[in-house]
């Protein structure tokens, strides 16, 4: 029997407002423990939240840029709980009435465009952080982030493979990268996903029991948990068991999943409109306002590239799929302007480097410009392609422009006739077999003259000139 | 209505209490009695009656992003059973 | 005359035209307090270099010439208010020791106009309660008979003010906790709109129910002190830009273009006293007296208010006082050394028996499955309250009532019958629910000369109809010289 895994995806993003949802202290990573904190955001009696404009409206631009429905009305709800981390003994979120709803994402997987419904946005406070000390019997707390505004995002469990997963999160990164509203990293905790996972028979429609799993911490660890999560699942079925609703903990490091079930008992909530926070009303005039404010969305930045550069659907997706990648192919276009050339190299040449150096685009070694640079001095017929791929690989090394080190390496291609003329000569004169054959009819041995050239003078030949050359004299 | 002293347990965890054996049973005979009372409130028909959680009707109120001064680390600690190195400690949680 | 036995306005004057200096008005009221009040036990705290500090500068400021009506004038306050550098207990041994690093905005108002604070008054704790026997450390006793109960949660508010211990004080109401001890003490005590006073330093009991308002010697010192401490603050989201008169310029011209409404549910209320009865129909004639037309108006949930109030009250405080859990301020039983009794020690150690019933009634309202039966009906009742006295409005500009079914009881009296406590409170607590302001003002004594009040409650940001009624009515009903024996 074969199972299909019904996947949804609930992702809290940390927004880069400058100041907490609810109070002014800076959420500036960081700070020594408790530097960052008043009254309000460390729960002291007596103390009221206040909420941060700028928190509601990078939430309704992100709304809008998964075609979510902005609520009117919405409202701050409290959920009660007890936790070290959480002073107030309660995080103020939204529950019944969150912000936005109904939205959508299209992502592209093996070629399929799938769409991946959004069930709802909403606005929420983080908590602090508890470090656990090694050596003695305790816990410290640092208020720091206490407070720092977060959107969580659910989707509907439209999710089928660990890769859609993997697709759909990467997305939403770039979404909220390109609005600017969240760093969205998830190794230092700006973007953290929390996966719901069931499997069904193929063909079936009814969902199976499903397990939440926690502790994702890149986008790699989400897609090997959720591969685990299915194998397991499939096996307790197979066996006629039956899945048991819990959360699990992924372990990175064992490769596998855990119940937490006995550690964490049934959570009660208790939400109720927090009476400290007034209805929240958006009328059409602010969705407008931040409609206008909204920079160009990956989704349309595609489609512009397919439609102005001519790029093929799937270079423009994979140009446009990180913001970071998007601005280095238009930093670099902005000096060098044949988008397909400067696609080309970026998708091939630098992200295979980034590849190997496990590096992300925004520590990319090679500059936009310097890049730019590099395929002027190719287009000029300065340097032949060959020699361009060890000047790039030079570059970075170095860091340095391709002028610099085609001069400093004396890398100029030469393409002066007079001066391949007597090479050519040399090479014919010295192979008087090969000139035989090639012309008896062996047109194939062209390439052993150009190698012989391109040997003699070092590789600096242009080969198009070395080409042009040999044949006239070859006949 | 009565509460069993099962639920009294219950809610008392949920609200981070000890209640003693000696007391759950008055706790859940004067909690008993008053839920009595406030089951008055089902002889009123309130279908179509939306819910007050607001005194006055009023509408966001806001502040902007800009940074205030923040309250000295000390100060932040000035009150706290037990610190260590810059943070609140709390026996450790497994 | 006795300098502890001014009011706000006579010593306000007195020290305008140098009569008196704040120095040695400051110093009477300390002397007064060592007098008295090991039998009233009304202060938790006395701040006496403070209080002598800021008489100095209040001083200073009289002799600049820069002075406001507080300027110089002792106050007390409850101790729910945050006070900075100033212990404030909520009268809990879980913040037995919390020294606020913030003033709450009352204060700051209070201290900008120059007022001196004189120290921390006693109150149930958390608010809770109607007797201020709940407090986590003191009883204290009503100066009129000192076998009897003050009222709460501000009694120790009203007691100080009764006595003398203060010229005036600020208190806190969420079911009547300013109104009833200020009728059981004889004293004037308003709660204000919901939303007029900012509740920002204000320990939360009830979110939706709380305000901070004034008690004093007469209606003239509550608008005076309203004045100083109302306006809205961008640091309480639920405080209200709306404009705030001059509360101490009570109109004086008569009550002719004003109908009072006798809500006729309220005479037949579970409880209700004769004496207290008579002495409200006494106090309707006074106001008839002076022009005002008298109906009968219909509240017809008034059966369903307290039931509803001590459905939401318990809820939003079962919330509130999650954050008294040991870790970041007050006590924590440090013996623990697994988290989880940590917490339940400490608040078991630290949180009285009434704020644990509540606690638990409010987790139990609050509990899955029980919402919608519980909070989310009672939420609804609200919905029915409010419209109630907005149709009364409609017909009336104000609405008398009693404040307590009883005169002051004797102390102990319900100290095991919650519910009897809680049904106290019938006449007060419509208004928490509804946000109307409503002010008691003495109007009379039982028979063993305990004081009642009379409440009149008025339309939201109608303050100035409850002073101007309870002014003429205080002139004419001529109370005010009777002090308590202490």
């Amino acid at each position: 029997m074969e199972f299909t895994p019904v996947i949804g995806l609930e992702v809290h993003a940390q927004l880069k407002t400058r100041t907490k949802i609810f109070c002014s202290c800076s959420t500036a990573f960081g700070a020594p423990p408790n530097t960052h904190t008043c009254p309000v955001c460390l729960g002291m009696p007596g103390v009221l939240p206040v909420l941060n404009k700028k928190v509601v409206d990078y939430t309704i631009k992100m709304a809008l840029a998964t075609h979510c429905t902005v609520q009117p009305e919405s409202r701050f709800a409290r959920k009660n709980y007890f936790y070290p981390d959480l002073p107030k003994g309660y995080q103020i979120s939204q529950y019944e009435l969150p912000i936005a709803t109904g939205g959508y994402l299209d992502i592209d997987v093996d070629g399929r465009s799938l769409r991946i419904g959004i069930t709802r946005i909403h606005m929420e406070e983080d908590a602090g952080k508890l470090i656990h000390d090694p050596d003695r019997p305790i816990s410290r707390v640092d208020l720091n982030r206490t407070g720092t505004p977060l959107m969580e995002i659910v989707s509907e469990p439209d999710i089928r493979s660990p890769e859609a997963a993997g697709e759909y999160l990467r997305r939403l990164r770039a979404i909220l990268r390109y609005l600017d509203i969240s760093d969205g990293n998830m190794e230092e905790g700006s973007f953290r996903c929390d996966a719901n996972i069931s499997i069904m028979p193929d063909g079936s429609t009814v969902f199976g029991t499903r397990a939440e799993v926690k502790n994702l911490n890149s986008f790699k660890h989400v897609e090997k948990a959720l591969y685990y999560e299915i194998a397991r699942q499939k096996e307790i079925l197979l066996d006629g068991g039956q899945v048991v609703q819990e959360t699990r903990l992924w372990q990175p490091d064992k490769g596998q999943t855990v119940s937490m079930r006995g550690k964490e008992d049934a959570h009660d909530y208790r939400y109720f409109p927090d009476p400290d926070l007034l209805p929240l009303v958006i009328d059409d005039g602010w969705v407008d306002r931040m409609r206008a404010q909204m920079p160009e969305l990956p989704a349309q930045r595609q489609a512009r590239y397919m439609a102005d550069y001519g790029l093929s659907p799937a270079d423009a997706r994979v140009l446009t799929g990180s913001r970071e990648l998007s601005d280095y192919f238009e930093a670099c276009l902005a000096v060098f302007d044949q988008p397909k050339t400067v696609a080309n190299w970026i998708m091939g040449d630098l992200l295979g480097l980034l590849n190997t150096r496990g590096v992300e685009i925004e520590n990319t070694p090679v500059s936009p410009e310097n890049l730019a640079g590099l395929l002027e001095l190719l287009d000029a017929d300065v340097i032949s392609g060959k020699i361009a791929k060890t000047v790039f690989e030079a570059m970075a090394e170095t860091g340095r422009p391709a002028k610099t080190i085609v001069e400093e390496k004396g890398l100029v291609q030469v393409s002066d006739t007079s001066a391949i003329d007597p090479i050519v000569d040399a090479v014919i004169a010295g192979s008087p077999d090969e000139v035989e054959r090639y012309r008896g009819g062996q047109k194939k041995l062209m390439g052993f003259f150009v190698g012989q050239v391109m040997k003699q003078t070092r590789g600096k030949a242009n080969p198009k000139v070395v080409n042009e050359i040999l044949a006239k004299k070859l006949g | 209505m009565k509460i069993t002293k099962a639920e009294v347990l219950h809610v008392a965890h949920l609200a981070r209490l000890d209640i003693g054996d000696s007391d759950v049973d008055r706790l859940a005979g004067q909690i008993g009695t008053i839920l009595d009372y406030v089951d008055t409130l089902k002889q009123v028909d309130t279908t179509g009656v939306p819910a007050t959680s607001h005194a006055i009707t009023l509408t966001n109120a806001f502040r902007e992003d800009e940074l205030q001064s923040h309250l000295d680390p000390e100060a932040a600690l000035a009150n706290a059973p037990e610190k260590d190195d810059g943070a609140f400690a709390v026996p450790k949680v497994i | 005359m006795k300098l502890h036995e001014l009011t706000i306005a006579q010593a306000s004057g007195l020290l305008k035209n140098k009569e008196i200096t704040s120095v040695e008005l400051t110093r009477a009221i300390l002397d007064r307090i060592e007098a008295v009040d090991g039998r009233v036990g009304a202060y938790l705290t006395v701040d006496a270099d403070g209080a002598m500090a800021q008489a100095k500068a209040a001083d200073q400021r009289l002799a600049d010439g820069d002075a406001a009506p507080l300027t110089g004038i002792p106050l007390g306050i409850k101790d729910l208010i945050c006070t900075q550098g100033l212990r404030t207990t909520c009268a809990s041994k879980i913040l037995e020791n919390f020294i606020p690093p913030y003033d709450a905005t009352v204060i700051s108002r209070l201290k900008n106009a120059g007022a001196v604070i004189v120290g921390k008054l006693n109150m149930d704790e958390f608010a809770m309660g109607s007797t201020t026997e709940h407090s986590g450390f003191q009883v204290t006793r009503n100066p009129w008979n000192l076998d009897r109960i003050p009222g709460g949660s501000s009694g120790g508010s009203a007691a100080a003010v009764a006595a003398d211990m203060c010229l005036g004080a600020l208190g806190s109401d969420t079911g009547g906790s300013i109104r009833q001890p200020a009728s059981h003490c004889g004293v004037v005590g308003i709660k204000p709109t919901y939303g007029r006073v900012s509740r920002f330093g204000l320990v939360a009991f009830a979110s939706s129910l709380d305000q901070i308002g004034p008690l004093g010697k007469t209606v003239a010192d509550c608008a005076i002190m309203l004045d100083a401490i109302a306006g809205h603050d961008p640091r309480d989201s639920t405080s209200v830009p709306e404009p705030v008169p001059t509360f101490s310029a009570i109109a004086e011209n008569g009550l002719s273009d004003v109908v009072v409404g006798i809500p006729r549910e309220y005479s037949s209320a579970h409880g209700l006293d004769p004496q207290v009865g008579a002495a409200v129909e006494r106090a309707v004639k006074t106001i008839e007296s002076l022009g005002a037309r008298c109906i009968e108006v219909s509240l017809p949930h008034t059966d369903y208010a307290v039931a509803a109030y001590y459905v939401i009250a318990p809820s939003e405080a079962s919330s509130n006082l999650a954050r008294y859990d040991g870790v970041k301020y007050g006590f924590r039983d440090r013996t623990q050394t697994d988290l989880l009794q940590m917490y339940r020690s400490t608040r078991t150690q630290g949180f009285g028996p009434e704020v644990q019933r509540r606690i638990i009634l409010g987790t139990y309202a609050l509990s899955a499955g029980y919402y919608d039966a519980y909070y989310g009906k009672a939420s609804q009742i609200r919905t029915l309250i409010k419209n109630d006295f907005q149709t009364a409005f409609a017909s009336c500009d104000a609405i008398i009532s009693p404040v307590a079914p009883t005169p002051a009881y004797p102390i102990g009296e319900t100290l095991d019958d919650p519910l009897t406590m809680y049904l106290s409170d019938i006449f007060t607590l419509s208004a928490n629910l509804a946000g109307i302001p409503g002010i008691s003002v003495p109007c009379g004594f039982s028979d063993d000369g305990l004081p009642i009040g009379l409440q009149i409650m008025g339309r939201h940001f109608n303050e100035s109809m409850l002073f101007q009624i309870a002014r003429q009515f205080e002139r004419a009903a001529t109370l005010t010289d009777k002090k308590p024996l202490l």
